[in-house]
């Protein structure tokens, strides 16, 4: 059977040259990085090169970059390391209500332990208004989160702008930047963020890598204590050949990353276009210029996202329906929600993420297979058929 | 120990909340970046450096100026002497 992988926010596939580069750190190179024998400095070697392929993407120092194990650890990292370092100047947070759940656990976390954080709404695309930033900003506030982009709905927010306001009032933003990262151009000095997380598999690299950017002289308590790891920030031998595989992602995506929009772009069009011909399935998220360019979702009316990414997968398509933790929970999506998508619709999320991989004859056959599935699915459903409360659409 | 105040140091380096031994490795560095006579501020949270940097600096012949307890964090001042 035909298989076609359309869940690239949820991980991509390892680049084989990535693969290439990691192969001898697990082999003949598997000395500790901190060891002074060459074993030790070989290993050493090769992450400042990845430390320094990771700043040329985003436009850092290599100084700026501490590798982490993951985007969430990154985020959580942030959250609680700055929430410690400024607890003198307030302990107000603000993050936005489509943060991944890293954040907003974190935030969670910190408000049982003291601090207070305003959740904001955002409008119905998934946009975060500069101005709600503002409204919500106290004497107490300290740190600012706020996705560069949902992996839910794509949607990129205006983060310069919401910069901007931070400023005003010595406030450190810090973004989740998991999605945007080797996707789009992603520029810290442009962008003017303090913080800002990543993971390598969200660009072709491994999992079991992160990164976060904190900016020079920023200051932020460690979220791992041990040793002097990572400029004493974040204990824990480090991953050398994820770290390295990190680097040779970061490189490639920085190469290619023009290219790979432009291929992305026109297919994940297609969908769109195609998908608007439907009756009663929605676009979720930014239009065409402020999404993602691989991500297209969908809200379908009378039928659940598990029902369609089931029939899917039994056709060979995987897809996603919703953050992979409310999938999962079979939950609305928190994220639907929070845009004032109503429950019963938001039940019908479906997301498909394109990666390079993906070819325009895939297109043609999810497109087909998709438009059958929803046929068939609202063929048995009773809401379809008129039975329940219709809910308006997106 | 020996408290200063007012002390107007050449290079600041600041590494509060960076773990031990950040506070040894970082005083070595920046002490090789210094011209003799010039005086580092280094601001640490780790109180393992309270005893360990005036023993550095007795060991390798550099001067401890003393140093400043702002309420969070330490501010020690060394003198650059050795070559």
């Amino acid at each position: 059977m035909k298989k076609c992988y359309f869940d690239h926010v949820a991980t991509n596939p390892l680049h084989p040259e990535v693969l290439d580069a990691m192969m001898p750190y697990f082999r003949e190179e598997f000395g500790n990085p901190l060891s002074v024998y060459e074993y030790g400095v070989t290993a050493k070697n090769a992450i400042e090169e990845a430390r320094g392929k990771v700043a040329g993407l985003i436009n850092s120092k290599p100084s700026e970059i501490i590798f982490t194990s993951s985007g969430a650890e990154a985020n959580n990292f942030a959250l609680r390391g700055i929430a410690i370092a400024r607890q003198n100047d307030g302990k107000h947070l603000i993050v936005s209500r489509v943060e991944h759940h890293s954040v907003l656990n974190s935030a969670r976390f910190l408000e049982k332990s003291g601090f207070t954080v305003t959740y904001i709404p955002v409008d119905k695309k998934g946009f975060v208004d500069p101005d709600t930033v503002r409204k919500a900003i106290t004497k107490e506030t300290i740190l600012i989160s706020v996705t560069h982009a949902s992996s839910e709905v794509g949607t990129i927010e205006p983060l310069k702008d919401i910069v901007k306001v931070a400023r005003e009032r010595n406030i450190t933003v810090h973004s989740d930047a998991v999605a945007t990262t080797g996707n789009i151009p992603v520029d810290i000095k442009d962008l003017g963020v303090d913080l800002l997380s990543m993971a390598a598999h969200q660009f072709y690299g491994p999992k079991g890598a992160g990164g976060i950017y904190i900016r020079q002289g920023l200051r932020i308590a460690p979220l791992i204590y041990g040793g002097i790891q990572e400029s004493g920030r974040r204990a824990g031998t480090e991953n050398v050949p994820a770290i390295v595989g990190m680097g040779k992602a970061a490189e490639m995506a920085g190469a290619e990353m023009q290219s790979r929009i432009e291929y992305l772009r026109p297919l994940r069009d297609r969908i769109i276009d195609a998908m608007s011909g439907i009756k009663n399935v929605y676009l979720t998220g930014g239009d065409k210029e402020n999404r993602l360019p691989g991500h297209a979702s969908f809200c379908v009316e009378f039928i659940e996202g598990e029902a369609m990414l089931l029939l899917l997968a039994s056709k060979g398509i995987f897809s996603a329906s919703g953050s992979a933790c409310s999938s999962k929970a079979l939950k609305a999506s928190p994220v639907l929600l929070s845009m004032g998508i109503p429950s019963g619709l938001a039940q019908g999320s479906i997301v498909f993420s394109l990666g390079t991989g993906n070819t325009p004859e895939d297109i043609d056959y999810l497109l087909n297979e998709f438009q059958l599935v929803i046929k068939r699915l609202r063929e048995i459903s009773p809401y379809a058929q008129g039975w329940g409360d219709k809910e308006g659409g997106a | 120990m020996k408290f200063v105040e007012n002390i107007k140091p050449d290079v600041t380096t600041d590494i509060v909340y960076m773990m031990c031994p950040m506070h040894l490795l970082k005083l070595e560095e920046q002490m090789k970046e210094l011209g003799q006579g010039q005086i580092l501020e280094i601001m640490t949270d780790y109180d393992g450096a309270l005893e360990d940097i005036p023993e550095w600096c007795g060991k390798t012949g550099n001067e401890f100026l003393g140093m400043e307890d702002s309420g969070d964090f330490f501010k020690f001042y060394i003198k650059k002497m050795a070559r």
